[in-house]
């Protein structure tokens, strides 16, 4: 995978993620185009595309369009299920995510996909050890690290 | 002190409340203004939340490089939140191109070794996001290492790392071997997954790879027929089917190993055989792995039998209900239907079903899959695809039926109708170099001609918009329109239509403002031509006299030549704007020089077909001695076909002896120097002007040139003879001798009778060999019957242009 857009039914960008070099400019007139030729599809199409010499997979869960940007020899059916497994990911962790959550959550959006995904491509297969990572991760954001909460008063003695 | 900034949260409520874009930029500017001043004071707390409101800001398309060494500074903090939000914020700000991305390279090193796995995470994560090729040369010892760890969190993000490093210094391939000796022992599916993409990448970029890991196959094969076999995990389980991605994964890993080679691909020939017929099509995800088993199949060296089964496994696809599977299968399909043609023709009906999709991989694969046998039913769906689909497509699919219906036209009035069919319906995009095809089509079926120009008029009549329609159009009834008069037709009913109704159209395509510049082109040549097949000289006259002001350089052009013509070159008239021979179609197919680009008159249509030219006396005693002598003529022995009359060498020889000559150099008339225009058709080739070889009696002989195309010293020359006399000159027989360097080919001629008063010409084809380059000498002899009696006469031909011997 090259990339991952998810934008909204208005076109507003609700995260990027990006596994290829590109600057800042390009990335913005990539995405510019990308989501106006995907909100631009009927919904009686099918959700592959050609564009530039990448094939699109895009789908759309209520008013978020999942938009991934694949190389030629990947395959269009499993990223449809990749994609619908970062929702699955999504809704558990948020609990019957929506538009909302990714909003006020960006970051956690990200850094459960960054669980999921790595370099653009699968690093767990299994939902439960993704989520499984994410909690205990989460749980570390309480401490201090290296030292330990365990030895802070004591060390703040000296 | 200043306030604490605020929370992330509470930014994110405010900026959604702007009513305008004006008024969210004011919000954002004055936060920024606010973070900016917080960074200064190089405060810890809250540094993580202003990174994070920032890369909220930089979402929404604000710029936010100003916080790119806070987030360096985040990452080399203590704290989680810390480290976690300055990782994302460096993988969203920061790019390899700036060399401040380096900084973070001492950072991710001690984090690739820290206590907790969840930093050595973050670590791993970002590296192999982002990690610019110095920071992977730096830091690919480390990643080794973790690649060895038995601690399965990291191992396998430390394989999909080795993969982006692999991908930005393939140098480094080559330390990652050791480390995948036992990594598909692994029992976790996460580190199995990405060894399986690590190993895929290795073998994509070194065939010693790929010879090297060929030794797994059989594990691989293990490893699939587990997921398959064993019983349900509710852990990996995706609508009853195991671990899907790695099943993908491990399918394409074996399509790599096994393509060209054996064993491998005999090893794996029954857990495909077993995935293609066992996995649930019921859902998108059994029919993603069926997927990948098919071009896998496809692509190694599979028993016939199982390319079947993959070929109607894509057969079943295209029924899907879902649109997604019937691209894929189509895609597939195309990429097959050369290598498995008759399995894929099996699914003809199910493809053209399709078509209904207005899908252009439908499309594709239809004319791939046009033959002699379907071709009609082929060709009603596909007109009908060209009547509805987008309009983006519709050029290709033009050209796709021209090209199917000229190689597999049931008749000629079928291939006339399909090419009228076209050009009504879709005549605009049509693209241009279609044009000169389908009149050179138009041209050789003869006996269409009175139908062809007929449906021509007709459809004017109702549209002059579509440019190729109303090109071919006019050319057609510039050429034939003398059949248009003459009510004969006998596809159908023939129309009753008046010289000034046809020169009513022809004139309304030159005033219309929908008509480009070529195609007032067409339409003025079309005219001009009809003078010589039309009694209404007069109207002619007049029209092409207006245009010798026309604003239009080209058309100015052509009707100031046309103008002369009717005055100073009257007597060239008839002759110059003859009925066009049938045309030899050769191997660079023709009018490829004719580029147009946006309509721009790259002047496409010159039916001057051949320029007489202007005796003069010439002074060049020397050759005509040499000329005399005869005795370096050879005589030749036109190529046998059939029907005509075959010289035997015998009668040559009497072609060498003296001669009485007249000796004509050609000047070029301003007739051809005016003429800037590229020829249109094969019988004026590129640069090489023609001649008129013989003159005398009413019998004139014109050369006309072509270049070989495959060998340069060939020169192809087409004679045309013709007969301004009252009487045909029949039993024809043109005759040629070259000098002994050369070497000479005659084909058959078109005929043996030269009509009179140049209603028709006879055209031959003569091809001379000049290895030598020398000065092109002929001489040529004549014989026919005219008015009961036989007329034989030789000549030379020495006034050859210089191109068609050098």
């Amino acid at each position: 995978m090259q990339f991952m857009l998810l934008f909204s039914r208005q076109g507003k960008l609700r995260l990027q993620k990006w596994y290829v070099p590109l600057s800042d400019k390009e990335k913005k007139k990539i995405t510019r185009e990308l989501v106006q030729t995907v909100l631009a599809r009927k919904p009686k199409m099918c959700s592959f595309l050609e564009w530039r010499d990448l094939k699109i997979v895009y789908k759309r869960y209520a008013s978020l369009y999942f938009c991934c940007a694949i190389e030629d020899q990947d395959n269009e059916l499993i990223t449809l299920e990749i994609i619908h497994r970062y929702v699955e990911l999504l809704d558990k962790y948020f609990g019957s995510v929506c538009e909302l959550d990714i909003i006020f959550n960006f970051e956690k959006a990200y850094f459960i996909l960054d669980e999921f995904l790595l370099g653009g491509e699968a690093q767990e297969t299994s939902k439960k050890n993704v989520l499984k990572a994410i909690e205990q991760a989460d749980l570390l954001q309480e401490v201090r690290l290296g030292g330990g909460l365990f030895f802070l008063g004591f060390n703040s003695f000296h | 002190r200043m306030p604490a900034p605020i929370r992330l949260r509470e930014l994110i409520r405010t900026i959604r409340t702007a009513r305008t874009q004006a008024e969210e930029r004011e919000m954002i500017q004055k936060e920024c203004a606010a973070i900016r001043s917080s960074f200064r004071e190089e405060d810890n707390t809250y540094r993580c939340r202003n990174v994070a409101k920032l890369l909220y800001m930089h979402m929404l398309g604000y710029p936010a490089h100003f916080g790119q060494l806070e987030c360096l500074k985040l990452i080399a903090s203590q704290k989680f939140t810390d480290k976690r939000i300055g990782y994302l914020g460096a993988m969203l700000l920061l790019d390899e191109r700036q060399d401040v991305h380096l900084l973070m390279t001492n950072c991710i090193k001690n984090d690739l070794n820290h206590s907790t796995q969840y930093v050595q995470g973050l670590a791993l994560c970002t590296l192999g996001c982002m990690g610019s090729a110095e920071m992977c040369r730096d830091l690919a010892g480390e990643v080794e290492k973790l690649l060895k760890t038995s601690n399965s969190y990291l191992r396998k993000k430390a394989a999909l790392c080795a993969v982006h490093v692999i991908r930005k210094v393939p140098e480094l391939m080559e330390m990652f071997l050791p480390a995948t000796k036992n990594l598909l022992s692994e029992k976790n599916h996460g580190v199995l997954h990405t060894s399986v993409v690590l190993i895929t990448e290795m073998c994509e970029r070194s065939p010693d790879m790929l010879t090297h890991f060929r030794k797994l196959v059989p594990q691989l094969v293990r490893i699939l027929k587990n997921l398959i076999m064993s019983g349900y995990s509710p852990e990996h389980d995706v609508s009853g089917i195991s671990d899907p991605f790695l099943q993908v994964r491990i399918l394409r890993l074996l399509r790599i190993l096994g393509k060209g080679d054996d064993d491998s691909s005999e090893a794996m020939n029954d857990i495909l055989a077993q995935v293609a017929t066992n996995t649930e099509t019921s859902k998108n995800v059994g029919n993603a792995i069926l997927y990948e088993t098919v071009l896998t199949i496809m692509d190694i060296k599979s028993e016939s039998g199982l390319r079947v089964l993959a070929i109607n496994i894509l057969g079943r696809f295209l029924l899907n209900n879902d649109k997604n599977i019937r691209y894929v299968a189509l895609t597939s399909l195309l990429k097959t239907v050369q290598t498995d043609h008759n399995a894929v023709q099996r699914h003809r009906s199910t493809i053209v079903d399709c078509l209904k999709d207005l899908d252009v991989r439908a499309m594709e694969l239809s004319f791939a899959l046009v033959n002699g046998n379907n071709i009609r039913g082929m060709m009603k769906e596909l007109l009908y695809f060209l009547d509805s689909c987008d309009p983006e497509f519709k050029a290709d699919c033009a050209s796709g039926v021209f090209l199917a219906a000229e190689k597999f036209a049931p008749s000629k009035r079928w291939h006339i109708d399909t090419i009228m069919r076209v050009l009504t319906t879709a005549g605009s995009y049509v693209r241009d170099d279609c044009v000169p095809n389908l009149i050179q089509l138009i041209t050789n079926s003869s006996e269409m001609h009175a139908y062809t120009v007929q449906r021509l008029y007709k459809a004017l009549l109702d549209d002059i918009s579509q440019q190729p329609l109303v090109q071919v159009s006019s050319w057609c009834m510039g050429e034939y329109g003398d059949l248009l008069l003459s009510g004969q037709c006998e596809e159908e009913e023939p129309i009753q239509v008046s010289e000034d109704e046809v020169l009513d159209v022809l004139e309304g395509v030159l005033i219309s403002n929908l008509s480009s510049p070529v195609t007032r082109g067409y339409a003025l040549t079309a005219i001009m031509k009809l003078s010589t097949r039309f009694s209404s000289v007069n109207r002619i006259k007049r029209v092409v006299s207006i245009y010798g002001s026309s604003i239009d350089v080209e058309l100015q052009q052509r009707a100031v030549e046309y103008n002369a013509l009717f005055k100073k070159y009257d007597h060239m008239r008839a002759a110059l704007l003859e009925r066009m021979p049938v045309m030899e179609k050769t191997a660079a197919n023709g009018p490829t020089e004719i580029v147009q680009t946006n309509g721009e008159a790259e002047p496409s249509v010159l039916d001057v077909k051949h320029v007489p030219s202007a005796p003069q006396p010439s002074v060049q005693a020397n050759d005509l001695l040499d000329l005399l002598s005869g005795n370096d003529m050879v005589p030749v022995i036109p190529t046998t076909v059939p029907t005509k009359p075959a010289s035997a060498g015998g009668e040559l020889l009497d072609l060498l002896g003296d001669l009485s000559l007249t000796v004509s150099i050609s000047q070029p008339p301003f007739l051809l120097d005016g003429i800037s225009s590229q020829p249109l058709f094969n019988d004026a080739a590129a640069g090489i002007p023609p001649m008129t070889a013989y003159n005398k009696n009413g019998l004139k002989i014109d050369f006309t040139f072509e270049r070989s195309n495959s060998n340069p010293n060939v020169a192809v020359i087409t004679i045309h003879a013709s007969n301004s006399t009252e009487a045909d000159m029949t039993d024809f027989v043109f005759q040629a001798a070259v000098p002994k360097t050369f070497q000479l080919q005659l084909l058959s001629p078109s005929s043996n009778v030269v009509p009179a008063l140049n209603k028709g010409t006879i055209t031959q084809v003569v091809k001379v060999l000049n290895p030598q380059k020398q000065q092109l000498r002929m001489r040529i002899k004549l014989t026919y019957n005219h008015r009961g009696s036989s007329v034989q006469d030789l000549a030379e031909v020495n006034n050859f242009p210089t191109q068609s011997w050098q």
